[in-house]
């Protein structure tokens, strides 16, 4: 997400914005076309019109130019903020709001001064810009750069909390688990029905639902993923009942609260200033401090603790772990536990991220996990943590030369050209591929 | 409830473009996994390239409707080849993570608002069908038909295509299954090093299978987008997902358990889809509302795939021998 689109959702450019469609909405159907400062109107079928107000008051004197199919016009706005542009053909036109003439201190806060407009089914459309406070500036590419770098490094940090617990799972039963983005869903969800449905307070909800989310995964390998080893169920199959699983829960997920998008309190926190045009909300800093803290932590559980060093021992050879003496289903119901925990916590930072709680938020991420456990090398917890900061940087900082809408493209074609080259991945070992 | 009209719709399903166009994807995924034990989880992204290669070669480059349908396929031979290329050599569950990311990214090149020109962007595509409807062979005119299969020329003419699709690609299929390139096919899923110790070339054999399978996913495609319009969600992960639930339903490794799955499935859907929220109407389901009942459904889909695949990995069709799942 890009810093210069969340700073514009501060309330007070969003009420802004609400108004003028609001307005735009109610007027237009009832506007004259007497009172509008029109061109070309007259001996063209078709025309564009709108409306310019900034916090509900009309602006006079903007300047709007149309252009287009070998077309060119423009027009000024009249005392009521109105405008028409009679066009020659029903095609697509870019209308553009001179943003000097405006007010100082105003800007176009939704979109781009300069909009593509077409027609629906009618002769003619509106075209509406939303304004709002704000200081045009030209942001330099090195800021853009820095802000994308921290942003990249925001998400990369909570990727890597769900990717660990894949990575492990992968590691010590060789499963690919479609399931773990409901796994991340469910966290979100969970701080969702503690703090919003049942409100209390978000220092007690978010606790509760890692905690629930642990039990979650508890459960998993208890009622299903155990008696299916102990089964020896095939790999393929275990990976092709988790798409199932992750089918069923997803739509679970839909079924109780449905298809639209919930915040999590706090979502909407004022931004801080860094450096000079960086900025951070108190959720970003909160969220990346958080995201630190427990990667260190699983770091060291897995470095120097018993389980932790067990857990590798099994992810490096089974059989010869539990030759050794390790009780591997022991391990893995831990890594199970710990897995959901984390990509239960990764869930809550996503919904603040992204923002927002919907009920296939993991589903649209699950493929960045993939991606990352597969760059940093597969089973391996260090390369998931790698590769998901790879990840995480490279969608957000690809945003500088690639549309927005493409941003996952970049890390997902990454991922395909790595394992041309190398395979095994940045941290794996060229013998697992086989 | 009225049992007349949820039995007439749920009928209608038995040979709805739908149907077909899954009927033929889960062929194809049948050729991958079944026959060849290539796990791609990127069908959706070769039904994707079928259905936009037709609708964008008639509208951006006033093609025949049929050259269009050969474009879908040929851009879908080139998908396969990028990729197996990279990803055949290694490991299966590499050719699943690689398949499943390409179909992700073919999907948002063509739903990106950079491409808007070509792909309509999120809005899809449409306004396409009069080659294909100029081509129909039938005449008559108003609705034709009996009991709940009743359809006008174009709505006949689509389903006709299909199903001759459908019979022509089951008989290839079954043909190449029972050649010499078939037992090869079977044998690099049962054993790969096998194969290679025999001196067949295992990568070629598996680039084949892929790049056909593919095709038959690219006419999925073509068949979904004939009647009305390509629409870009259609085309997302869950779709290979509910064309495993297909396959492995009627049974991986045969001819006829794809075609008989995506009846059996959509017949179901549509079934559920009329009987749930009648039932919820008359108060039988007191404790869900009617968009409640209608995402019953997809519950039920993850819910059928994992039981199919924990209890009767072959499916219905199946043969227990043939192990159609990789150890």
């Amino acid at each position: 997400m890009e810093v210069a689109r969340r700073t514009s959702q501060r309330r007070s450019t969003l009420l802004v914005s609400l108004f003028t469609a609001i307005f735009a909405l109610t007027t237009f159907g009832a506007m004259s076309s007497a009172t509008a400062d029109e061109i070309n109107v007259e001996g063209n079928d078709y025309y564009f019109a709108g409306n310019v107000k900034y916090n509900s008051e009309p602006l006079e004197g903007v300047l709007i130019k149309i252009s287009g199919n070998g077309y060119n016009a423009e027009v000024k706005t009249g005392e009521d903020g109105k405008w028409k542009i009679g066009v020659p053909e029903k095609e697509t036109y870019d209308v553009t709001l001179d943003e000097t003439t405006l007010p100082k201190g105003v800007i176009v806060v939704e979109g781009e001064a300069t909009r593509e407009a077409e027609f629906g089914l009618t002769n003619n459309a509106s075209v509406n810009f939303f304004l709002g406070e704000g200081v045009r500036v030209t942001v330099s590419v090195w800021d853009q750069l820095v802000e994308r770098l921290f942003n990249g490094l925001n998400f990369g940090l909570m990727l890597a909390l769900a990717a660990i617990g894949a990575s492990l799972v992968f590691g010590t039963t060789g499963l690919s688990n479609f399931a773990h983005a409901e796994m991340v869903t469910f966290g979100a969800i969970m701080a969702l029905v503690f703090s919003v449905f049942l409100s209390w307070p978000l220092f007690l909800a978010i606790p509760v639902a890692v905690i629930l989310s642990a039990g979650f995964g508890y459960l998993l390998d208890a009622g299903l993923w155990r008696p299916l080893r102990r089964r020896g169920t095939g790999i393929v199959q275990l990976m092709i009942v988790s798409i199932g699983l992750s089918l069923a829960l997803r739509y679970v997920f839909q079924y109780f609260i449905g298809g639209g998008t919930y915040q999590l309190p706090g979502s909407s926190s004022d931004s801080l200033t860094l450096f000079g045009s960086v900025k951070l909300t108190a959720t970003d800093i909160v969220s990346m401090v958080v995201s630190i803290v427990v990667l260190l932590a699983v770091a060291w559980w897995l470095l120097r603790t018993r389980i932790g060093k067990a857990t590798r021992a099994i992810s490096d050879n089974s059989s010869l772990a539990s030759a050794s003496g390790i009780d591997v289903d022991r391990v893995v119901r831990i890594v199970w536990i710990l897995g959901a925990a984390l990509a239960g916590l990764s869930g809550i930072l996503w919904a603040y991220f992204r923002p927002g709680i919907k009920w296939d938020m993991g589903a649209s991420i699950l493929l960045l996990i993939f991606a990352a456990i597969t760059l940093g090398g597969l089973g391996t917890a260090f390369g998931a943590l790698v590769g998901s900061l790879i990840v995480g940087l490279l969608v957000e900082v690809s945003t500088l030369w690639i549309p927005s809408d493409l941003k996952y493209v970049g890390a997902l074609v990454v991922l395909v050209l790595v394992l041309l080259v190398r395979p095994q991945g940045i941290l794996g070992r060229r013998e697992r591929i086989g | 409830m009225d049992w007349g009209s949820i039995l007439s719709n749920t009928a209608a399903y038995l040979i709805s473009p739908e149907t077909i166009a899954y009927a033929l994807a889960a062929l194809g995924l049948a050729v991958h996994f079944g026959y060849t034990g290539l796990l791609n989880f990127g069908q959706a992204g070769f039904m994707a390239i079928g259905a936009y290669g037709y609708a964008i070669s008639i509208l951006s480059f006033d093609l025949p409707w049929w050259v269009g349908i050969i474009i879908g396929m040929a851009a879908s031979v080139v998908f396969a080849f990028i990729l197996g290329i990279p990803t055949l050599r290694l490991r299966a569950d590499y050719l699943a993570i690689v398949t499943i990311a390409s179909a992700e990214i073919v999907r948002l090149l063509f739903t990106t608002q950079a491409f808007d020109e070509y792909t309509n962007s999120a809005d899809g595509l449409g306004n396409y069908h009069a080659g294909f409807r100029a081509a129909n062979p039938f005449t008559f005119e108003g609705n034709v038909g009996f009991g709940p299969w009743v359809y006008n020329a174009n709505g006949w003419w689509v389903r006709v295509f299909g199903i001759a699709l459908v019979i022509v690609a089951a008989l290839i299929v079954w043909l190449l299954m029972r050649s010499p390139w078939g037992r090869v096919i079977k044998g690099v899923r049962e054993d790969e090093d096998a194969v290679r110790a025999l001196g067949k070339n295992v990568f070629a054999y598996k680039m084949q299978a892929l790049v056909i399978g593919g095709i038959f996913g690219a006419l999925g495609g073509v068949v979904l987008a004939l009647p009305s319009a390509v629409v870009p969600s259609v085309y997302v992960t869950s779709l290979t997902f509910y064309l495993y639930t297909i396959l492995l339903l009627g049974g991986a490794a045969t001819v006829f358990g794809p075609l008989i799955g995506a009846v059996i499935y959509w017949v179901i859907m549509a079934f559920l889809s009329n009987v749930l929220p009648a039932l919820v109407q008359i108060g039988a389901l007191p404790f869900m509302t009617t968009t409640q009942s209608q995402v019953l459904r997809f519950i039920l889909v993850g819910v059928a795939l994992m039981l199919i695949v924990i209890f009767r990995p072959q499916g219905i069709f199946g043969n227990k021998k043939e192990l159609t799942f990789v150890k």
